[in-house]
């Protein structure tokens, strides 16, 4: 097996999933110049919701084909978190909308302990499985590389999203009254433009998304946790900023390449310090590729909002 | 007698009378609530040492700093390697403890830099990076050399010892039989007057100011002679040192460290005392560092009452205080964002509208 | 007169956008000098290319004999040459005489150690910033509201508190950004006297500002910016009847 092929499979399956949850920071981003730190989390209540579905409807209809089921979880996980990424703006960020910047980002901080901790009390502290056996179990081998059914599944829903979600930005009427709500909010209001709806509608958006990426990590590596929204969510955080936060393309395009290169990271991090960090080291490549673009280049690859005060 | 010097001795009297109830409270303490809250109160005075610790790079300089355990740790570590079987060293508690400050200082100045260019929120989360990256090199750094003993920690480690009188045991003192812990809480309170009586001097100075300014306007500041950059990164520096002597302090009186006592929750915890409390406000932050700690141990008590009410505990206690911290968070922010104790003149960043 | 600050050939652009091209002048010491100019001609960009906000991309920057070129704002303060903002910049959370005392950062030297053993010099230092600072309330005439929050001050007011806090570093240039923006006659006249008084101490003066009568009346000479470039400079007399000016903006209201 060629560790280079399967590591760009992996990394690419992985940077899918930090892509769809960095479009959520950064439609965001792009509208309020604000970061929403409970992103994550609702991430995290996508994957979990979900499962709770999966998991009770196995038990009381285990002859139903997989997919039906898997399908299901997700139809009732997106509405779910839609509805949470709404609750979140209207709790924690629209009541702070002239506050000082400090102070959204203080109430996400606290909206993020509290989902994570009533995911807690809700499910428990364990790992939840996710049952793999519902979905296909093919795999495929491609240039070295081995590749699953679900993570092909992941690909394909990655990449009708996107495109789905470019479309509708700039296509339809929504897509437009965010793009001007984003551009200048005191004239898109003054044309007509309800500016709480647009908001609302961006975080609904953003939290769908979320919802789908939560389903498919879990589906991914068979299992969710309360937990889990933390790191995720700050390392598509990462990866948005990787590509320009604000930029819908730059949100993707960083998604993958954060993917890829925490997958070949941990592939070769051994071999490039002669064995002293191992793969366990993993966590700290978000890190770092943050650290290092919002140094050098904060703008990102495709930014063009300048993130330093002016 | 003029009226100054009434005033005077009045305020000297009331000094003393909080002196006096200071050096009594561990032994209410344990008379009234039992023995397990002197080190509860122990606890308490550490964590009013980070919270103004950490007051002066968010409260002051308005840096919003999410990795500040990080320099706890350098602290905590620093203590734990130099004094425990570990590495077969016991050096002495006064080349430690300046040790672990100045080492975390370094790391403040050292982990501030590159990040004095960003906004409030970037800052925020770059820090809360540099948190994270120095707790998976703490759990991490046991292999192949074995520095810091990875996820067991390290264990055994001496507690402060001044010419054979150690503080790590019971003691005889005028008679009076001390308990560790007792033992303890006066040094602790020592240090917490001295982080005090610093925090002070530096809220009305000329470096405090230009901390203020900074964070006021930063260009403004600029314009006004302040260089930003040194400024910003003695705040880092002057935090990170508070961190780095909690630190010390919390390995030997712990006596066991490991990189769970450093995580993300850590410092958030730390921020919401500072919230609840009262930005910039040192009475402000003591408070709100007093009631972090001591809230938590208060809810145990909601195990017993559910017990009592539903015969069995439906929620863990200990599960609950974090959910009720995050509830805190978000109400003190839209209703109350000043925090419990407002600095009485300025209300402070969070006050204000946003200009 | 002697020359106090020198700009030569000073360029700026944002992108594909010239904000200044080629701008050159000299501010001769103890004369109020007016930039003036239509909207957008660059009259901010220059005072923050000059006060080290904005990197120039080329060019040349001198205050008295010492180069300012691409110095950090704060070097840049602490050589002699202080400035206001448009948009009033304050310490709003900070009491008027906080907001001078700020201002004397450059002239103080209490550090950290200094601040912590309340040293002799420290004591004695603070005493004196807050009686220096003081003096310059009272010298703009805000005296009264020393304790007040900055952010709590009449938009006159914090005008003048702007002024004190900028003055506070014993400049040898202050450039002031729009200063009369927004008063009412009253207040400008008062304005009109503290800068004829501050040039009468031997301050230089720069002064960027809208209201044609004020600028007439009292800068020595002036530049005229328009696009980013230099169309003028001279005499309000000589400006006044420049084509190029007419043609530029002022037109009717000043040739009148």
């Amino acid at each position: 097996m060629d560790i280079f092929a399967q590591q760009l499979v992996n990394g690419l399956v992985l940077g899918s999933v930090y892509a769809l949850v960095a479009l959520g920071y950064t439609l965001v981003y792009g509208i309020l110049e604000l970061i929403n730190f409970a992103h994550g989390e609702t991430t995290m209540m996508g994957a979990m919701i979900s499962l709770a579905v999966i998991g009770a409807l196995f038990g009381v209809a285990p002859d139903l084909p997989g997919i039906v089921i898997v399908l299901t979880g997700l139809l009732v996980a997106i509405p779910s978190c839609m509805l949470l990424g709404y609750g979140i703006e209207r709790v924690a960020y629209r009541p702070l909308r002239h506050a000082p910047r400090l102070a959204p980002l203080i109430t996400a901080i606290g909206l993020s302990i509290v989902l994570q901790n009533v995911a807690m009390l809700i499910w428990g502290k364990q790992y939840i499985a996710f049952p793999t056996t519902l979905l296909p179990q093919g795999r495929h081998e491609i240039f070295g590389a081995t590749i699953t059914d679900v993570q092909i599944m992941i690909l394909v829903l990655t990449v009708t999203l996107m495109a789905g979600l470019v479309t509708m930005v700039n296509r339809s009427r929504l897509g437009r009254a965010m793009r001007a709500t984003a551009q200048a909010p005191a004239v898109a209001q003054l044309m007509g433009v309800n500016i709480n709806a647009v908001i609302s509608a961006t975080f609904v958006i953003g939290a769908g998304l979320a919802a789908i990426a939560g389903v498919m990590v879990s589906a991914n590596y068979g299992q969710a946790h309360y937990h889990m929204g933390f790191l995720l969510g700050l390392k598509a955080f990462s990866a948005a900023v990787l590509g320009g936060i604000g930029n819908l393309t730059g949100a993707m395009l960083g998604g993958m390449l954060l993917g890829i290169i925490e997958a070949l990271g941990a592939g070769y991090i051994g071999d490039l310090t002669g064995g002293f960090l191992g793969s366990h080291y993993q966590d700290i490549f978000a890190f770092m590729v943050l650290i290092l673009v919002l140094t050098l280049k904060p703008s990102g690859l495709l930014g063009s909002k300048s993130v330093e005060r002016a | 007698m003029n009226v100054l010097e009434a005033l005077r001795s009045k305020v000297w009297l009331s000094a003393g009378l909080l002196l006096i109830g200071l050096l009594l409270l561990p032994f209410l303490v344990e008379a009234g609530l039992g023995k397990s809250w002197v080190r509860i109160l122990d606890f308490a005075l550490l964590y009013i040492m980070l919270a103004l610790g950490l007051n002066i790079v968010v409260g002051y300089a308005g840096l919003l700093d999410l990795g500040y355990v990080a320099f706890y740790a350098v602290g905590a570590y620093c203590w734990a390697l130099l004094a425990s079987p570990h590495f077969g060293l016991n050096l002495p508690f006064w080349m430690i403890l300046p040790m672990g400050a100045a080492l975390a200082a370094l790391f403040g100045v050292l982990l501030g830099a590159p990040t004095l260019r960003l906004r409030g929120d970037y800052l925020a989360i770059v820090t809360l990076g540099f948190g994270e990256i120095i707790r998976i090199f703490m759990n991490n750094l046991n292999s192949p050399v074995n520095i810091t003993n990875g996820p067991q920690g390290i264990t055994q480690i001496e507690p402060v010892s001044l010419f054979g009188f150690s503080l790590g045991k019971t003691q005889e003192v005028f008679g009076l039989t001390l308990s560790s812990p007792h033992l303890y809480y006066y040094l602790f309170l020592v240090c917490v007057a001295l982080v005090v009586f610093v925090s002070m001097r530096l809220e009305n100075s000329r470096i405090g100011r230009a901390w203020v300014a900074i964070r006021e306007d930063e260009m403004a500041a600029a314009a006004s002679g302040i260089n930003t950059r040194n400024v910003k990164l003695l705040a880092f520096a002057m935090g990170a040192t508070f961190g780095g002597l909690s630190g010390g302090l919390f390995a030997s009186f712990q006596g066991f460290v490991s990189p769970e006592s450093f995580n993300l929750m850590e410092s958030i915890m730390i921020l919401a005392m500072i919230v609840l409390g009262g930005m910039g406000n040192i009475w402000g932050v003591i408070l709100g560092a007093i009631l972090v700690t001591m809230i938590p141990e208060a809810l145990r008590y909601t195990g017993d009452l559910q017990r009592a009410l539903f015969g069995q505990v439906y929620v863990d206690p200990a599960d609950l205080r974090m959910l009720l911290f995050g509830i805190a968070l978000v109400l003190m922010m839209i209703f109350r964002p000043a925090g419990l104790l407002p600095s009485k003149q300025r209300k402070r960043e969070l006050a204000e509208e946003a200009p | 007169m002697k020359d106090l600050l020198r700009v030569e050939a000073v360029s700026k652009h944002f992108g594909g956008i010239k904000a200044l091209t080629d701008v050159s002048f000299t501010v001769r010491k103890g004369e109020i000098f007016g930039v003036i100019g239509p909207n957008g001609a660059g009259k901010t960009t220059l005072f923050n290319a000059l006060t080290g906000l904005y990197q120039p991309d080329s060019g040349a920057i001198e205050l008295d004999g010492v180069s300012l070129y691409r110095r950090k704002p704060h070097q840049i303060l602490k050589t002699g040459f202080a400035r206001t903002f448009q948009n009033i910049r304050l310490f709003h959370n900070m009491t008027a005489l906080e907001n001078v005392m700020v201002g004397r950062h450059t002239r103080t030297t209490s550090g950290v150690l200094a601040a912590l053993l309340h040293t002799a010099h420290n004591r004695k230092e603070e005493r004196d910033c807050a009686a220096y600072a003081m003096q310059l309330l009272n010298r703009v005439g805000i005296g009264k509201h020393a304790h007040s929050l900055a952010k709590n001050l009449s938009y006159g007011d914090q005008r003048r508190l702007e002024i004190a806090r900028a003055l506070a570093s014993e400049p040898k240039l202050l450039a002031l950004d729009e200063p009369a923006a927004g008063m009412n006659p009253n207040e400008k006249n008062a304005l009109r006297e503290l800068m004829v008084s501050l040039r009468s101490e031997g301050l230089t003066l720069m002064l960027i500002e809208h209201d044609v009568k004020l600028v007439m009346g009292i800068c020595d000479r002036l530049v005229v910016l328009d696009y980013g470039e230099k169309i003028a400079e001279g005499t309000p007399e000589t400006v006044r009847h420049d084509p190029k000016v007419i043609a530029a903006y002022l037109g009717a209201e000043v040739a009148a």
